[in-house]
């Protein structure tokens, strides 16, 4: 449920590193607690933010929920198929349903996230 | 007591229960010391027939307006009422039910908003509608917040124009939600167009048009939807007169980007002012920028259709201090009496009332042209509504008008101090308006000259 | 059952349901009298059907609905009362109903009379000093009483930043929050379910405009520190709001302005028996104290001794947040049923809705978790939390369960601080039967959970319509029907 290759925020986002980009989504705990989801707002591509800065928000039937920015970042791709087709945040979170893809700023930040372990144990305590 | 079915003995035995001396026992985590002592001071308590006689009492102070003839407007219109409306509303499955929230059991009020809220989009060409909010001027103060809220820009263009009432309830609101409002002048009748160019900058939120506006008369909605949009993000509110849309233009066809208005018009009694209802459409790309409850279609699990409360990520029960507007209800029942209206008049009804109203208005609009002492202020189209001015002061004009048991109004000096509008009135005429009623009016004023 | 049709799907071409006269004057060219460029070209394509299509068509809707006409609605926070027919009735009357809001003020005499002691009804039952009947809703009422403590603290020189609400509030106390352009701050609840003394305490500054509160709070429970919490926020130099969505509990008991509250809302449609109409009409008349009277919007409604009035010079208003004068007809009956209440009938209101939920929660606790174990008010909260855990049946999956047994639910999953909530609020107008069968059905389900949890998640079987698909609704939006060939 929590794959070993991202890097995973306390906001329950997870990072997928690649050559100074990263692709950035929720977590299958994220999407299970959220319940049916059925609208992502994204951000422009273009828009730069903060780490802790909300970029987006999703909307299952009973919550709502901001996106944080997990680092520093400018976005560089925004996946617009959520638009259409939200529940594939909810049927393939790590995949399908990556959010935003950004160009990292200060790759330091990222030795702050957790990995998959610590993340998962994390959960224990929720 | 009336309406409390408990006996003594119902009241002892759940009180054995909760091994209580007397109920007042429940009541002690209220400190003793703001424990309410002694007794209210209240009238009662009556018997049905006391309260009877005494609403009784109370209505022969009262003139309604069958004892009258009604040529007020404002806002607020003395249009036909079917009586099928009356009769559907009053089933206790309607009126006494609440919002909603449990779909499988409010299958009638849910489908009733939906067909409400399809009725809305016909009439103004809207993609969307809401529910419906508390009244025209509540939604307008909604809709410019709303505004706000699609483009972040803070300066709400409100031309002079537009309902008194309807300005000063967008600034109260305005000012508690740190919108700047500016007042545009009229010319004559209508929005002065260069003073509305000198305030278009990138900082408008929106431009609020009533149509027909407040005098009654055609504002160029066309332009004006052009010039706010020629801003960077401004949006454009129409503020319409649902019955008016018989006949004239649907806001959709002139760049409307907000639809709001005050639905009394359609089947709801005048009722001293309220309750009425504030219709809300919109285009669709700003639906989830929408205040209000909004009903949406979809299937059961056996595949059949239903309705439920959507997009309900938007309102404060779920999104708390960010949702799109603090309103948890909207004004069902009015809503439903509209709706009920609009399916009673349907295609050619809608027109032929509109037209009832127009033709009807002009002719007395006419016949005040050959009254000495009285002038029809402006030249600009009208639609049921228009506005008079007097040689006589207005207060004189009002009550030998009343004697005669009409009733005329408002008056605009109350809300316009200009000299112009000085002794000057509104006359609206409804569809209920006879040429004898009106011939009637036209003697009263010729003999007041 | 059959599928309800929509009422466009019954239209006809040329059939129809309204006669007019026929038009007693010249009839001219439309297009002499308005421009056509004003015109629309089409008539708008609303449905043609006749009389008795659309009789049909909303009565058969109507017997989709569940109504406190027609079975037990025990929705806390909603005070979904019995709603008087004589009142009904006596809104009807032509002398209240067919009035326009600007008459002459010598013709509804009876009208202003009506409204002017009306709010001297409620001054006198929330312990405040003016009231305005203007506002449509609670949350409207909300709105006018946040505006009105701006108005007031800028007079005093600082608007002040921040209003303080507890986690266990309504939605719209929040919403109304932003509305008004305040920063909102949460204040916790304590164990017993009340304002955590301490944690006010550390978020009270001189930023602080007001404190929203209900007393008795969501929970149901009455808060034993309100003198306490009053002081301390006005020692702060901030007001508090009394939220009267609970007023229900204390008529007669307690007056919000004897707590110590600066501004008053009441719900005219939870209180005070005007029916909940499907979800409005309503009305949220708000009372305040003497300070912040000048504020008010206008008109107040006031009698000089001879006569009563409309009165609009008031230099410091806020103005208005409605057209006219709020929801006349909705005031009218609230007015009736105080009359036909008195003082004593309204405290024994408030006694028997307490004494209902106080008798509802004892037996109920008995197969479902209580979270605050103490008297309640007129509603209490359980949870569901023990079903949950050892058989998966959710909250929602008993409410849903509940409306087999043709009675209405709890409101579920409010407030907020409490998992699988049910909030239960009676009201005093149910006897000792219905409480006894809700109690016996309660229980019923609380042993199908434990037996046969397969069953209760595929409640209701036996409703007009079954589970509805609310993801399916919000993804693929419909919200409005369209007519097939529409041009565009």
């Amino acid at each position: 449920m929590y794959p070993e290759d991202l890097k995973y925020s306390e906001t329950h986002e997870w990072v997928e590193v690649e050559n100074g980009t990263a692709k950035i989504g929720i977590t299958f705990y994220a999407q299970e607690k959220l319940g049916d989801i059925v609208f992502v707002e994204l951000p422009q591509v273009g828009d730069e933010f903060s780490r802790e800065d909300v970029f987006g928000v999703v909307e299952s039937v009973k919550a709502v929920s901001d996106l944080y920015m997990p680092v520093d970042g400018r976005v560089i791709s925004v996946n617009e198929q959520l638009e259409e087709t939200p529940e594939v945040l909810n049927s393939d979170p790590y995949n399908e349903g990556w959010i935003i893809e950004i160009e990292i700023k200060d790759p330091k930040q990222l030795q702050e996230l957790k990995d998959a372990k610590e993340y998962e144990e994390s959960l224990d305590t929720e | 007591m009336r309406y409390l079915p408990h006996t003594e003995e119902d009241r002892r035995k759940m009180m054995d229960f909760l091994e209580i001396e007397k109920v007042e026992d429940l009541f002690d985590s209220i400190p003793k010391k703001l424990r309410f002592q002694g007794k209210l001071q209240l009238p009662g308590p009556l018997a049905e027939s006391q309260l009877r006689q005494h609403f009784n009492s109370l209505a022969k102070k009262n003139m309604p307006l069958s004892k009258s003839v009604c040529f007020l407007g404002g806002g607020a219109y003395d249009h036909y009422i079917p009586a099928a409306i009356g009769q559907l509303i009053s089933r206790g499955e309607f009126y006494t039910a609440y919002t909603p929230y449990q779909a499988e059991v409010s299958q009638g009020t849910l489908q009733t908003i939906y067909e409400y809220q399809s009725l809305i989009c016909l009439l103004t060409g809207m993609d969307v509608s809401n529910a419906s909010m508390y009244d025209g001027a509540s939604a307008l103060a909604e809709a410019a917040w709303m505004s706000h809220q699609i483009n972040r820009l803070t300066k709400v263009l409100l031309p002079e124009t537009v309902h008194p009432e309807y300005r000063r309830t967008v600034h109260t609101y305005a000012r508690a939600m740190g919108l700047e409002v500016v007042g545009i002048p009229r010319r004559g009748a209508v929005t002065n167009l260069e003073a509305l160019q000198k305030q278009l900058d990138d900082k408008v939120a929106c431009l609020a048009v009533q149509q027909p506006n407040f005098f009654g008369a055609l504002e160029p909605v066309d332009r004006l939807g052009e010039m706010v949009h020629q801003t960077k993000k401004g949006l454009f509110i129409a503020v319409v007169d649902p019955l008016s849309l018989g006949l004239l233009a649907r806001p959709a066809d002139y760049g409307a980007d907000i639809v709001v208005g005050e639905g009394q018009a359609l089947g709801n009694p005048l009722s001293l002012g309220g309750p009425y209802l504030g219709f809300f459409a919109c285009r669709e790309r700003y639906v989830r920028k929408m205040p209000g409850r909004i009903v949406g279609a979809t299937l059961d699990k056996e595949g059949k259709k239903g309705f439920v409360l959507t997009l309900q990520a938007r309102e404060q029960h779920i999104r708390r201090h960010r949702a799109t507007s603090n309103i948890c209800s909207n004004q069902a029942l009015n809503a439903l009496a509209a709706a009920i209206y609009l399916c009673l008049m349907g295609k050619e009804g809608i027109k032929e009332v509109a037209n009832h109203c127009l033709q009807k208005a002009n002719y007395l609009k006419k016949g005040l042209q050959s009254i000495k002492g009285f002038q029809v202020l402006y030249p600009d189209p009208t639609f049921k509504e228009f506005a008079v001015k007097a040689d006589t002061p207005w207060e004189k004009v009002q009550q030998q008008l009343l004697k005669g048991g009409f009733l005329a109004g408002p008056a605009l000096s109350q809300y316009y101090p200009e000299k112009d509008l000085a002794n000057a009135f509104l006359l609206a005429v409804t569809e209920q308006r006879t040429k004898e009623e009106m011939d009637a009016l036209l003697n009263r004023l010729e003999v007041l000259s | 059952m059959k599928e309800t049709k929509l009422i466009f799907e019954k239209s006809h071409p040329g059939r129809k349901a309204y006669s007019l006269p026929p038009l007693d004057v010249l009839a001219e060219n439309v297009e002499d009298l308005i421009p056509p460029a004003y015109l629309s070209k089409e008539a708008p394509p609303l449905p043609e059907l006749s009389e008795l299509d659309v009789i049909r068509h909303f009565t058969n809707l109507s017997k989709l609905n569940h109504s406190v006409d027609t079975g037990f609605y025990p929705l806390g926070s909603c005070t979904m009362k019995y709603n008087p027919r004589i009142n009904e009735e006596l809104a009807r009357l032509e002398e209240f109903l067919h009035l326009h809001p600007y008459q002459p003020q010598e013709t509804i005499q009876g009208a202003l009379q009506l409204m002017f002691e009306l709010q001297q009804f409620l001054a006198e039952i929330g312990g405040v000093d003016k009231v305005t009947l203007q506002p449509a809703a609670g949350a409207h009422g909300e709105l006018t009483g946040l505006i009105l403590i701006r108005a007031y603290l800028e007079q005093q020189g600082n608007p002040r930043s921040k209003v303080i609400i507890p986690d266990s509030a309504h939605g719209t106390n929040p919403a109304t929050v932003n509305m008004c352009g305040y920063e909102l701050v949460e204040v916790k609840s304590d164990s017993r379910g009340g304002v955590d003394l301490d944690s006010l305490k550390a978020l009270l500054d001189e930023e602080v405009a007001a404190l929203m509160l209900t007393n008795p709070n969501t929970l149901g429970l009455y808060d034993e520190n309100i003198d306490v919490i009053c002081q301390l926020v006005h020692e702060a130099g901030g007001l508090l709001y009394y939220d009267g969505a609970n007023a229900n509990a204390i008529m007669g008991y307690s007056r919000p302005g004897d707590m110590g509250f600066d501004v008053v809302h009441f719900n005219l449609h939870k209180t005070f028996a005007t029916p909940h109409g499907g979800g409005g009409p309503g009305a949220g008349p708000v009372g305040v104290k003497e300070k912040l009277a000048p504020f008010l919007p206008v008109p107040t409604v006031e009698f000089d001794g001879e006569k009563y009035y409309l009165r609009y010079d008031l230099p410091h208003s806020i103005g208005k947040i409605k057209s006219f004068y709020g929801n006349f007809n909705v005031l009218l009956k609230a007015y009736a049923y105080i009359l036909t209440m008195g003082s004593e009938g309204l405290k024994k209101v408030s006694e028997d809705a307490v004494l209902n939920a106080n008798y509802l929660m004892r037996a109920l606790a008995e197969f479902y978790e209580l979270p605050y174990d103490r008297n309640c008010m007129h509603e209490f909260v359980l949870s569901g939390r023990k079903q949950l855990k050892e058989s998966g049946v959710k909250t929602l999956d008993i409410a849903k369960r509940l409306l087999d047994e043709g009675i209405h639910p709890p409101t579920v999953y409010f407030p907020l601080i409490v998992e699988e909530a049910m909030m239960v609020e009676p009201t005093e107008t149910e006897n000792l039967e219905t409480l006894d069968r809700f109690i016996s059905v309660m229980k019923k389900i609380a042993e199908e959970a434990a037996e046969n949890p397969a069953a209760l998640k595929e409640a209701p079987h036996h409703t007009p319509v079954r589970r509805l698909d609310e993801a399916r609704a919000a993804r693929q939006l419909d919200i409005a029907w369209k007519p097939a060939n529409r041009g565009s």
